[in-house]
């Protein structure tokens, strides 16, 4: 069978800048994988590479197989989250109903079947109580699971998730990326999550992607986030911390010092504290 | 005074039917501007507008023909440009050099003060019966072109790159309503004039967004406070002899004023019964 996700040889620059390049990789379905990496590493970018969003300079994306295209109803989508004035008049319901024919002309027919798929991906996401609340008024986990109800409701296979844990509070952060795992191992969906912090990820993805330098490793976290891997990532010694069954990935100079890596420049130094 | 003494008036039944289709697209419309915040390039439109007309008496022609050629210039100007640039920086140039435009016409055409006056502040009641026919079909127009992208419009503010993958485009949005807009403005221009048709593109919907939960309950709302604030202007210039766009620009600042106050009621409600 085919991957759900494939990429291979994959390039990306905006302009003269190259991203990443010759980047290559699979995901099967019913696999959650986290994209890891320092800021400006490309990871929104590849996201979008892998969406059919951005054009690669070289290399091709699949999805299930075929060649990733513009209109895909295989491919849910969770961009970062935008800033709404509290008094935006869009109920949860309306969010969603987006996800599933938002592409089309004119307004939307209330049918029983659009109510009933909207039902099902608000009770996926366990937002069913959301439904009829305004969403610029809703917390931000809150919005980020009408926003995933959003990108499941037309049953995609493959699941992407830009940044959803940005600006979330710990409660929060684990509910979404423990209802990502849900999604993935029951709906049976290739799933990429971007993050900045590895920890709530632990035990919980399937696999990590990291990127940096415009390269990525791939694998299970303990394989992927070791000094040698990332090392050889970023073209200079890495440190991986580990402290409480929390993971500190500093990379840059290190003097030792924990507030070294913290206080540090982001180019200089990544934390993934 | 009885009001209802102006419907004996042809004039006034022209200005009436002319301004009511006029309330219904600035209200339609406004729900997209003020969900967007291209409240703006919905302020820049109809001065652009302006400088459009008066380029139409200087050379003789339709004046809607000038509006509206000028909007649909100016409108493709603002959104090529947006694209590169920020949008209200675009915008601001545009409209500078729309109303640079304007200037040189009015100059040129020697026109009176009472043309700019009619033009910048609407002339309702000199609205003829083929002017009535004509404002409907571009109000029309202006509508049918948000209606048909409604969906895109709103998925494209909440969700862009969703939006994206599913084959809805920002860009098509932006280009909708900015048509639309132009459009609008067209139509607004001879009756509330390019000043203050701002004020009924952007109060009702300001408005209607504190009380409406739904994006139709929304659109209906604007839709119904923008007829009610042209009517009650119309009645009030006919009855004091005051320009309708002074009427139009209180009652529609009133009108969100209100709906700010009951919702801050109706929200201190809900939250005491929840606590």
């Amino acid at each position: 069978m085919n991957p759900a996700i494939s990429f291979r040889d994959l390039t990306v620059s905006y302009g003269s800048r190259t991203v990443f390049a010759h980047l290559t990789g699979e995901i099967r379905a019913g696999q959650f994988v986290g994209v890891l990496g320092p800021n400006g590493a490309g990871k929104s970018t590849l996201l979008k590479a892998i969406a059919g969003l951005v054009r690669p300079v070289a290399g091709a994306v699949e999805i299930d197989g075929k060649p990733v295209r513009r209109r895909n109803k295989a491919i849910g989508y969770v961009p970062q989250s935008v800033q709404l004035d509290e008094d935006v008049p869009l109920t949860g319901r309306d969010l969603v109903g987006l996800g599933l024919d938002g592409h089309r002309l004119g307004f939307p027919l209330p049918t029983k079947e659009r109510r009933e798929a909207i039902d099902a991906a608000l009770a996926q996401v366990n937002a069913l109580h959301l439904a009829d609340r305004r969403i610029g008024r809703l917390s931000g986990g809150e919005r980020q699971r009408l926003l995933i109800a959003q990108a499941v409701v037309s049953k995609p296979r493959v699941l992407l998730l830009d940044e959803p844990l940005n600006n979330l509070d710990l409660a929060s952060t684990h509910q979404v990326v423990e209802l990502v795992k849900r999604l993935a191992h029951e709906g049976q969906m290739a799933v990429l999550l971007v993050a900045h912090d590895v920890n709530p990820l632990i035990g919980r993805a399937d696999e990590i992607l990291y990127l940096a330098n415009g390269r990525m490793a791939k694998g299970a976290l303990d394989d992927v986030l070791r000094p040698e891997v990332l090392s050889g990532l970023y073209g200079y010694p890495v440190e991986v911390l580990r402290a409480g069954g929390r993971i500190i990935v500093a990379a840059g100079a290190m003097d030792g010092h924990a507030h070294a890596v913290s206080s540090a420049s982001p180019e200089a130094s990544v934390m993934l504290p | 005074m009885n009001p209802f003494v102006m419907f004996a008036f042809p004039f006034a039944r022209h200005a009436f039917l002319a301004a009511s289709f006029v309330a219904v697209a600035a209200g339609w419309i406004g729900f997209y501007v003020v969900l967007r915040g291209t409240a703006f390039a919905a302020h820049a439109l109809p001065k652009i507008g302006f400088a459009g007309a008066s380029g139409a008496l200087l050379f003789g022609v339709n004046s809607l023909f000038g509006v509206s050629l000028y909007s649909a210039i100016a409108a493709l100007g603002i959104g090529a440009l947006a694209e590169r640039d920020r949008r209200d920086v675009a915008t601001a140039l545009v409209l500078a050099l729309g109303l640079g435009t304007g200037a040189l016409f009015l100059s040129l055409g020697n026109l009176y003060a009472a043309d700019a006056m009619s033009l910048l502040f609407g002339q309702v009641l000199g609205v003829s019966s083929s002017g009535v026919v004509e404002t409907a079909c571009v109000s029309a127009a202006a509508i049918a072109l948000v209606v048909a992208f409604h969906r895109v419009l709103l998925f494209t503010t909440v969700a862009r790159e969703a939006a994206l993958v599913r084959g809805a485009s920002n860009r098509t949005a932006d280009w909708a309503l900015l048509a639309s807009l132009g459009l609008a403005t067209s139509a607004m221009m001879p009756v509330v004039g390019a000043l203050l048709s701002f004020s009924l593109l952007v109060g009702p919907a300001l408005a209607a967004r504190h009380l409406a939960h739904r994006p139709w309950q929304a659109i209906v709302q604007s839709i119904a406070l923008s007829l009610v604030i042209t009517w009650l202007s119309l009645f009030l210039s006919f009855a004091l002899g005051w320009p309708v766009g002074f009427f139009v620009a209180c009652l529609s600042a009133l009108a969100y004023a209100a709906a700010r106050a009951i919702s801050r009621a109706l929200g201190r409600k809900t939250q005491a019964g929840a606590a």
